[in-house]
């Protein structure tokens, strides 16, 4: 079967009634998704983003003092020189993963549940990219030469260490990005045209028209979307394995006992789409309750999730447990010491806040009551968001902290600098939110006609 | 209803693409050249100083050896440059009235030394040493370029590491008896071998080690 046949089955089963309110039809969905826009401006967004770009600001504070005093601001010395800024960078591209998970692998899953929740989400993975980028270039020193670390013919006749994962992640996440990016662009431009067509102020008909490139809803045009959009997911698919991948090669390639570890890969990945999930689901809980969103984004909708955050945090806690395991099993000193020092040294507050946050409240999807609740969701998500930072903690902290050597010991303890340009991603990550909310269709408008009632009865194929 | 765009937007689309990649690709390759060029690296400017001192004159002309005035450069990183009682050692006799050296009596006199303008100048963290290359058969032209035929003295090569590293990793290619290290007009034919020959055995003989590690040059 080709993609494009998948496409169109997968098109054509659209439309089980739990996905969307049986009431809606194309001309609804058009008006509350771009009304969302061309509405009034309420006070909460107002509200939300300032305080997203208030924290932004202190994040800029933070910058300005690293650049004026070096990278030492951030409680960085031997043996931990890698503190926070790895620690919120894997944070942060794992949250992403959860946009390319739902627009790319549950395109070609035939999922339809993700037609309400893809733009979103992909939306996020880029600002969750965006604010991971952050941390490796400011980490450099130097950001002004970060661009030493791509392979472009140099006056200095060396290449970037090819043998190392650091420079695997800068591939790693530069294609995610730009994949990301042209795949959630592609994916907005009939709806960029719709917005186009609604405008009443010839200048916003303009920039919305720019978007649109023209895109006229021609059968010519629907029939290279529908294969351009196909293609990028076919694209995506195999990025939402490799990135996070590569980044756990950032520890498993060293030799140090709690990174040196083939459980890595598979661990890091699951751990990705856990923290992604919490993350949609922590954006997107209170969303649709202020924009009034319940017809698109239906119990069905969070209780998968919930499902899907049920299962990632399952092999997660595998991990853990295998971590567990392979301690005792290597029968290496240095390993065991490992694991003894997570659990009893000095930083066992986070170890056991981890496992409480990533293993223990999450069971609570378990039960259908609880998955079913927008409250009970957006409670267990927040947990989730802090352990999935706790556990980058526990691998960085505690490896790097304590290895081989005694007299090599130290201790680490992030510093106000490393916990503005913190808060300052998170700002910047909720300014770029509620922007987007306010300018571009959060929900798929294109795609949601095609799952309500009338446009599948059309024939299912817009 | 008016139409969102004219017609020509049509065009106007497709031309301003095929510009965007081409202006892209033009940027990097004005980036490219400029970032090599005598622009970016003052390779090949003479640089002014006080006192117009020629090397081509007193090496060339006179036949005053290199380590006569930059007595250093055999032993220390630094080749030194000379104090003003060096010039005075000739021109408290010869030329000991013009113009053009008054600069050089009035140091002597104040002790104030000349200020010379910096021709090579490599950056803070490269770590150089000119006595380990004059002792391992690196001739001055090969870095300094013909300084013998220079009347104001610029500097003969880009001094990027891509040119550091040509030598580095192929120091044969460049290696010379140490004898003839200030000789500006040797070449290898002299001794009746060609680079090539000459170069291996001098690096075996001299024991030239890998020099390409990061920590050679960046301590």
């Amino acid at each position: 079967m080709s993609l494009l046949e998948v496409d169109v089955k997968n098109r054509a089963n659209l439309g089980k009634p739990d996905f969307i309110a049986q009431d809606e039809t194309p001309e609804s969905v058009t008006e509350s998704i771009s009304g969302v826009i061309y509405g009034k401006t309420y006070l909460w967004w107002i509200v939300g983003l300032a305080v997203g770009s208030s924290l932004l600001g202190i994040g800029g504070i933070g910058l300005f003092w690293l650049l004026a005093k070096g990278t030492g601001v951030w409680g960085l010395n031997m043996p931990v020189a890698w503190g926070f800024a790895i620690i919120n960078f894997v944070w942060w591209i794992g949250i992403g993963h959860a946009g390319t998970l739902i627009s790319a692998i549950l395109l070609l899953l035939n999922q339809q549940w993700r037609t309400s929740i893809n733009r979103f989400a992909e939306a996020m993975t880029l600002f969750a990219v965006a604010c991971a980028g952050l941390f490796p270039i400011f980490h450099t020193g130097r950001p002004w030469l970060a661009y030493w670390m791509l392979p472009y013919p140099n006056t200095m006749r060396v290449w970037p260490q090819f043998r190392s994962p650091l420079i695997w992640d800068v591939f790693a996440v530069s294609t995610y990005a730009t994949i990301s990016l042209v795949f959630w662009y592609v994916g907005l431009v009939p709806d960029l045209a719709t917005m186009r067509d609604k405008a009443k102020n010839m200048v916003v008909k303009r920039i919305y028209g720019l978007g649109a490139l023209g895109w006229r809803g021609a059968a010519d045009h629907w029939h290279n979307y529908e294969k351009a959009y196909l293609l990028l997911a076919g694209l995506s698919t195999p990025l939402v394995l490799s990135v996070h991948s590569v980044v756990s090669f950032d520890f498993a390639v060293a030799q140090l006992p709690g990174w040196h570890a083939t459980i890595f890969p598979p661990y890091f990945v699951a751990g990705a789409i856990y923290a992604g999930f919490a993350m949609v689901l922590t954006l997107m809980i209170p969303l649709r309750a202020l924009f009034n969103l319940h017809a698109y984004i239906t119990e069905r909708h969070l209780e998968n999730m919930g499902k899907v955050m049920l299962t990632t945090g399952l092999i997660v806690s595998y991990g853990y447990f295998t971590e567990i395991f392979m301690a005792w099993y290597s029968g290496n000193t240095f390993e065991r010491f490992m694991m003894y020092n997570r659990m009893f040294g000095p930083y066992l507050y986070g170890y056991w806040a981890l496992i409480l946050c990533n293993v223990l409240v999450p069971q609570l999807m378990w039960f259908k009551r609880f998955r079913t609740s927008a409250f009970w969701l957006f409670f267990v998500s927040q947990f989730v968001n802090v352990g999935m930072w706790l556990e980058r903690y526990v691998i960085v902290a505690m490896t790097l902290t304590r290895d081989f050597l005694v007299g090599s010991w130290g201790t680490y303890h992030g510093t106000i600098w490393d916990w503005a340009v913190y808060l300052g991603t998170i700002g910047l990550f909720l300014s770029l939110v509620f922007v987007f909310v306010r300018l571009l269709p959060a929900l798929s408008m294109t795609e949601l006609k095609m799952i309500s009632p009338e446009g599948k009865s059309a024939g299912g194929h817009h | 209803m008016a139409q969102t765009f004219p017609r020509s937007a049509n065009q106007i689309s497709k031309v301003s693409l095929i510009l965007a990649l081409a202006g892209a690709g033009a940027a990097g390759a004005l980036l490219f050249l400029v970032d090599r060029s005598p622009l970016h690296t003052k390779q090949g400017t003479f640089v002014n100083q006080e006192v117009p001192f020629s090397h081509d004159h007193h090496t060339a002309g006179l036949g005053i050896d290199c380590r006569y005035c930059h007595t250093a450069v055999e032993e220390s990183s630094s080749a030194g440059i000379p104090p003003t009682a060096t010039c005075m050692n000739c021109h408290k006799i010869i030329w000991a009235n013009t113009e053009m050296l008054q600069p050089v009596r009035d140091s002597w006199a104040t002790g104030q030394p000349l200020r010379w303008n910096r021709v090579n100048d490599l950056p803070d963290y490269v770590y150089f040493n000119h006595s380990v290359h004059v002792s391992k058969g690196i001739g001055c032209e090969s870095c300094h370029g013909p300084v013998n035929e220079m009347p104001l003295v610029y500097q003969a090569h880009s001094l990027q590491m891509r040119w550091c590293l040509e030598c580095h990793r192929a120091p044969e290619k460049f290696v010379r008896p140490r004898e003839e290290v200030f000789n500006f007009d040797w070449k290898p034919s002299d001794v009746g071998m060609s680079q090539k020959e000459l170069g291996a055995q001098l690096v075996e003989e001299y024991e030239i080690a890998s020099l390409d590690q990061c920590s050679v040059c960046h301590r």
